[in-house]
């Protein structure tokens, strides 16, 4: 257990140590100012916008910004659903994979273009090494950028005079060339040094000492996980996604997967407080996302290296279910948080196989999604909740609540009341619905509590855009295909939409000057305000569905 | 909205080429380049035939061989699985208390029970045991094999990997490593 603190610690002292420096990197990427930057990646940029007809110079307010988004990720969505129906017939099948089903394609397109990457299949034995290419490794890169696109609009309506977001093919294309590429590729570089494949040669066959056969199949595997994490996408190439050995072949990828996982959420919160010029703001927000994490992190440390009491009591220590032996119970404990928390959604080890209250870990944070979260997602979540804060605190203080010079008002607190009901809405009644229906509880593997946790657990991952399962459930059917698919579409461009909304509303607002009377919202008062509004609300809202799953299912195995 | 339209195509036609495309590509090449081994794959061959990966486990009958963890795919590297048993169920118990029972009976004079030993791993494919994993088979495959107890210690001590750069991960012993070496002891 000492050792396993200690690593957990090291691990996130380096976290914490990346947050600023990337933060400033991330704030000149997006800056206009003609930086060095400018000079290394503007001609590269300025071919690519000159192919794809975009003029770099033109602005967008936010409807026109919205409308751009939703357009090219609908593009996007339906080349995807090409590609997987009729990978039998392009290259790069060296396996000689069939064509995916309609539902499993529709699912999975949705799936990875809302930076979800549910998977209701596995990849080793599904897709083509051109699909994962061209349908699963570009949605990685584009869904991302998507995201960290929508939160730097929204900061620029935040601190803006006018409603000008910026141009959303620039910042996408931004994203991708001067942060996500280089880093994927040289992370994609340590990952092959670690043993992860990185090959275009199809499975091998292999004869074993024991006489036995063993087909090894493998892929561009290195490629895929570098930009799998980075863009906290979270899919697998293979079926048991970073438990798989050539997914996440030693200790050290494990810990390059967590930090890839956790750079770019942390970074932004703190490059917001650059942005807006009130670094305490950042900090504030930081603060709040990270208490709740480490509050989490302890909850299925402990609960893992405990496991359950009566197999304990038949003298084996911790849980090993699930988990692989060369990663052990903590850096499987701290990769289950750091997952759910940047809603990536890969995995180390079986989230089924999770003691209750572990389980009940990753659970908790995709339904509050908004600890850290995923690519700039996290961040408008967080600064969804900081708004519903502020109008509250307001309304106890009788005054008008304002952030950052701007007046939070009547609309405002709508759209973002939408937003965060949404969330829930999503979540519940489809689990209710799959309860209800007899051929939908017929995928249920586990029986009784563990059981409504399988189908808790897909719903709320499709809602968070986590990815993440609870394997057991059979979601491979058209009724979970459509259903998740459903789901993952509400709970990604919903948000988006009233998010660029607010952003649209505050940016022609005035900015009133800050008085004695003015909330701060950059203090630790503040920080404590903000961590018992996202808990309560998060408790009123799931704790009735929480307390049938993993509380009753660790209440009993006490 | 046309030229929106327009745009959108030749946004996604392009993005696709540079991210799914020349991205993959470009880093095979170099990964090809420089870690020849790993990139394929890191197999493991003996007598010019492939016997298997340095990284996925197999899986090993014979009472002779230390035996893998077990696994809920049965070491298929076509389909790999975890058992995603809900670990707090009493069937789950019942399940533990009958493994460890054959753990009993299969390797006498047993101490304790490794956890490792009992559990199905997340992959299927776990290529390690932990130390006390491979000592507790060790009666077995001694009086399978002939050789002493002491000599699979020391063969055990030298194939563990400790935690990488002396924090990182746990303990472990590559098993078809040990196999492998255990073969060479034998002949």
């Amino acid at each position: 257990m000492g050792m396993g603190l200690l690593q957990v610690g090291i691990i996130v002292i380096i976290f914490l140590l990346l947050v600023k420096p990337m933060g400033i990197y991330l704030v000149k990427v997006f800056g206009n100012e003609e930086s060095r930057l400018g000079k290394v990646f503007g001609p590269v940029e300025r071919v690519i916008y000159r192919i794809m007809g975009v003029r770099e110079q033109e602005t967008m307010g936010w409807k026109k910004y919205a409308g751009a988004v939703l357009l090219v990720n609908f593009v996007m969505l339906i080349l995807m659903y090409i590609v997987f129906r009729i990978q039998k017939y392009l290259p790069l099948n060296p396996d000689g994979l069939d064509n995916v089903p309609p539902g499993l394609a529709f699912n999975t397109a949705v799936s990875f273009i809302t930076n979800t990457n549910w998977q209701a299949y596995s990849g080793e034995n599904t897709l083509s090494y051109l699909s994962q290419m061209i349908a699963i490794t570009f949605p990685m890169f584009t869904s991302a950028a998507t995201g960290f696109a929508i939160a730097v609009a929204f900061i620029r309506g935040l601190i803006g005079r006018q409603d000008n977001l910026g141009n959303f093919y620039v910042d996408l294309t931004r994203t991708i060339t001067r942060v996500l590429l280089p880093l994927s590729f040289v992370v994609a570089i340590v990952l092959v040094a670690q043993g992860v494949p990185q090959t275009l040669l199809g499975a091998v066959h292999a004869t074993t000492l024991d006489g036995a056969g063993q087909t090894i199949t493998r892929g561009l595997v290195a490629s895929f996980e570098s930009i799998k994490h980075l863009g906290t996408n979270g899919g697998g190439w293979f079926g048991t996604n970073a438990a798989h050995p050539f997914e996440n072949p030693t200790p050290l990828s494990n810990v390059v997967h967590m930090v890839c996982m956790m750079l770019l959420p942390t970074a932004l919160v703190y490059a917001f407080g650059l942005w807006v010029k009130d670094k305490r703001q950042g900090w504030a927000l930081f603060t709040a996302m990270g208490l709740i994490f480490l509050v989490m992190l302890a909850t299925v440390l402990y609960s893992e290296y405990r496991g359950v009491p009566a197999v304990q009591a038949l003298g084996v220590q911790g849980n090993m279910e699930g988990k692989e032996v060369r990663l052990g119970a903590s850096e499987s404990a701290l990769f289950t948080t750091v997952t759910t928390a940047a809603t990536t959604g890969s995995v180390n080890n079986m989230h089924e196989s999770l003691t209750p209250l572990g389980g009940f870990v990753p659970l908790a944070q995709m339904m509050l999604n908004n600890v850290f979260g995923g690519k700039g997602v996290g961040l408008l979540n967080g600064l969804l909740y900081l708004i519903l804060s502020v109008f509250i605190c307001g309304l106890m203080v009788g005054r008008t609540p304002e952030f950052l010079g701007k007046k939070i008002e009547g609309r405002e607190v709508k759209l973002a009341a939408v937003a965060i009901l949404i969330h829930p809405l999503i979540i519940l009644a489809p689990t209710a619905l799959a309860l209800a229906l007899p051929g939908s509880t017929a995928s249920i593997a586990n029986p009784g509590m563990h059981g409504l946790s399988e189908v808790l657990y897909a719903f709320a991952s499709g809602a968070a855009n986590n990815g993440s399962a609870f394997a057991g459930l059979g979601a491979n059917t058209v009724f979970y295909n459509v259903a998740i698919g459903l789901v993952m579409l509400a709970g990604r461009y919903i948000s988006i939409i009233m998010m660029l909304a607010i952003a649209g509303s505050l940016a022609v607002k005035r900015v009133v000057p800050v008085t004695s009377g003015t909330l701060r919202t950059n203090t630790p008062l503040f920080t404590g305000i903000l961590i018992m509004i996202i808990v309560v609300i998060g408790a009123l809202t799931f704790f009735p569905a929480l307390v049938l799953g993993p509380i009753a299912e660790h209440m009993a195995a006490l | 909205m046309l030229k929106s339209v327009t745009i959108a195509i030749r946004l996604s036609l392009v993005l696709m080429l540079i991210c799914g495309v020349i991205y993959p590509l470009v880093t095979t090449g170099v990964a090809q380049a420089v870690f020849h081994d790993k990139a394929n794959g890191s197999l493991v061959e003996s007598g010019g035939k492939v016997i298997g990966s340095e990284l996925l486990g197999q899986k090993f009958d014979s009472p002779q061989w230390f035996h893998s963890r077990p696994s809920a795919g049965d070491y298929d590297a076509t389909a790999s699985t975890g058992s995603n048993r809900a670990v707090a169920s009493s069937e789950y118990a019942k399940e533990m208390k009958e493994k460890i029972a054959s753990l009993y009976k299969e390797n006498p004079g047993l101490q304790s029970v490794p956890a490792d030993l009992v559990t199905a791993s997340g992959s299927g494919l776990d290529p390690d045991l932990s130390p006390e994993g491979a000592k507790a088979q060790i009666p077995r495959v001694s009086k399978e094999t002939g050789i002493s107890e002491q000599q699979l210690n020391r063969l055990i001590d030298d194939h563990t990997t400790g935690r990488q750069l002396g924090v990182f991960g746990e303990p472990r012993v590559n098993v078809l490593g040990l196999n492998q070496a255990l073969l060479s002891e034998m002949k």
